[in-house]
């Protein structure tokens, strides 16, 4: 049952102008997704002459099968697909190793460094840009797949959720596996690692999501069309956005391009929500 | 998290292993190889960066390399840079619209979904789905909404015969046009804090209020808002932050137009850096933005502390 009205019986006449409001309000707002897809599912011409037309039949998939012939949507997914997939193993392996000798290990400077990286986490992006920009253009890393990838593994978020993961798991499991003398590599690997699965789903999950989703680093360094990202892909079909003879085959990219991260969220709601406001806490 | 099974070894054991390996908490060198691998990407693509962007913020620089060192010129030259004073202004206008709507709504989306019921969890699926979407995708939705002879707003107004406000090309309302495309974008973020706050209230608080016959109002305003404060703090820096960062929606919505009414900081920012190449300018509006958002952080960190002591 409900855990504010916990005391009350049935349904108060409050409760359900809450329940309706709530509900008119999410109808409210869904109105723009369902914009776009009926756009996405009318002829052009038809759109020309009369925007109501979007109420009623005939609808096509006709710009759809543009997308399939014509579009460069296929090779953004694909850099995409690269970019946010290499990113996100390469984190979760930096940021557990790290996590580790952070919580557990003892070495010098560990707490001078640590709280340097726990700093970092109050860097905003815009602070680092531009030397980065800078630093890749001598090192001749733009448009390429690492140039992509290589600064988001400077992220300091996923090391200090690793760390205090690794921190809260029991001692004596570490030590009792120092006992039967196996090395500090082997113990993290077989004893520890296999504990924080839910850190690495919550990690992977918020980072695969914030790469894909990512629009400043992937503009100013990936400008060959070739790759693009899908977010900088989408971005740039919208530029001849006032000729609109092309709406319709716009918005079927949109939708082409939001709809399979809209169908994950519906299979892992639970784990991406988590993710997303576990990261905004820290 | 703690779940894991203890083996059975009491602190005896630990202890006595402890002795058996002296000096396994000495710091080792060797140890530092776990860190090495993510420390390297840190310091060559953070903290050097960080500290190579205040270097250049005092040089004139440009796309074909640092040139000389001008001292706080850049600085001086923004602040005499009108429209360097109006994008400060835009972005504050725009944190202004954005993070209290977005408090607010998320905190009243929060209450009335604070519930386990199907329709709830439902409602709270759809309240977060935007939340998934990138700008790019946002941006687009948003202007086939508001956009002149096509867009939504346009076909709904045009049913009534009235005309609909012109939120992208209305120097007036292209802010506030952008901040409702930000807030249905975001709103999904302050809900999820707030719900599990309030998840968090111990539920003995509420049946000591029912036994004493409080009333719903009395409740909520006297035990739910008063526990979940420090949330309400949190859900207001975290916001203040994202949005100071303003770039996507107003450079795809409006290109920070018309006549820069809508252009923040960050979109300041990128035009002097990568359209005219003016890097020096870049870095240094860079470290002002930086500096705004420590400010912004501090400031309500403290102010939640005072309140915190006084209740």
């Amino acid at each position: 049952m409900s855990s504010v009205s916990s005391g009350m019986i049935g349904r108060s006449t409050g409760d359900r102008i809450v329940l309706a409001l709530t509900i008119g309000m999410a109808i409210v707002m869904m109105a723009p997704i369902a914009w776009v897809v009926a756009l996405s599912l009318k002829d052009n011409k038809e759109l020309m002459t009369d925007m109501n037309s979007v109420f009623h039949a005939p609808y096509t998939i006709q710009n759809y099968i543009n997308i399939l012939a014509t579009s460069s949507v296929f090779r953004w997914i694909l850099n995409s697909v690269i970019v946010s997939g290499v990113l996100t193993i390469l984190t979760l392996v930096l940021s557990s190793l790290a996590g580790y000798g952070f919580a557990r290990l003892n070495f010098p400077f560990r707490n001078a460094l640590f709280v340097l990286v726990l700093l970092g986490l109050a860097v905003p992006e815009q602070a680092v840009l531009i030397a980065r920009h800078q630093l890749f253009s001598w090192l001749k890393f733009h448009n390429t797949y690492h140039g992509l990838i290589l600064p988001g593994l400077a992220a300091p978020f996923g090391v200090f959720l690793m760390t205090q993961y690794f921190r809260a798991i029991p001692r004596e499991l570490d030590e009792a596996a120092l006992l039967d003398n196996a090395s500090r590599f082997k113990i993290f690997w077989k004893v520890l690692l296999p504990l924080t699965l839910p850190a690495q789903a919550t990690l992977g999950i918020f980072t695969f999501l914030s790469s894909w989703n990512d629009y400043f680093w992937p503009l100013i360094s990936g400008t060959k069309k070739e790759m693009y990202t899908l977010t900088i892909g989408i971005a740039s079909t919208q530029t001849n956005f006032a000729q609109s003879e092309g709406l319709g085959f716009l918005m079927s990219q949109a939708v082409f391009a939001g709809a399979p991260i809209l169908i994950l969220y519906l299979f892992f709601q639970k784990y991406i929500v988590t993710a997303v406001s576990g990261a905004a806490v820290r | 998290m703690a779940e894991a099974a203890i083996p059975g070894s009491g602190s005896a054991a630990s202890a006595s292993v402890r002795q058996a390996v002296p000096d396994v908490n000495a710091p080792i060198w060797r140890n530092a190889l776990f860190v090495a691998p993510y420390l390297f990407f840190f310091l060559t693509l953070l903290v050097v960066p960080l500290f190579w962007g205040v270097w250049l913020s005092l040089h004139k620089a440009d796309a074909f390399g640092i040139g000389r060192f001008v001292g706080l010129d850049n600085y001086f030259r923004l602040f005499r840079d009108k429209i360097f004073l109006q994008v400060i202004g835009n972005t504050f206008y725009f944190v202004l619209l954005t993070v209290p709507a977005l408090a607010v709504i998320g905190l009243l989306l929060a209450l009335a979904l604070n519930r386990n019921a199907r329709t709830a969890a439902a409602l709270r699926a759809v309240y977060f789905a935007s939340s998934v979407l990138s700008v790019t995708i946002v941006t687009l939705i948003w202007r086939t909404v508001f956009i002149g002879n096509f867009g939504l707003l346009a076909t709904v107004y045009g049913w009534f015969g009235a005309t609909a406000p012109a939120f992208l090309s209305d120097p007036k309302l292209a802010m506030i046009g952008i901040a409702i495309a930000t807030v249905w974008w975001c709103i999904g973020l302050p809900m999820m804090l707030f719900l599990s706050a309030l998840q968090q209230v111990p539920r003995e608080i509420y049946e000591a209020a029912s036994l004493d016959n409080a009333s719903r109002w009395g409740t909520l305003w006297h035990i739910t808002l008063p526990s979940i404060r420090r949330t309400f703090v949190l859900v207001i820096i975290i916001e203040i932050v994202l949005q100071f960062q303003l770039f996507g929606q107003a450079w795809l919505m409006t290109k920070g137009g018309p006549n820069n009414a809508s252009k923040p900081i960050v979109l300041y920012i990128y035009e002097a850096t990568f359209i005219k190449w003016d890097l020096g300018l870049g870095a240094a509006a860079s470290e002002i933005l930086f500096i705004l958002i420590m400010i912004a952080a501090l400031a309500q960190y403290f102010i939640s502390r005072r309140k915190g002591e006084e209740g």
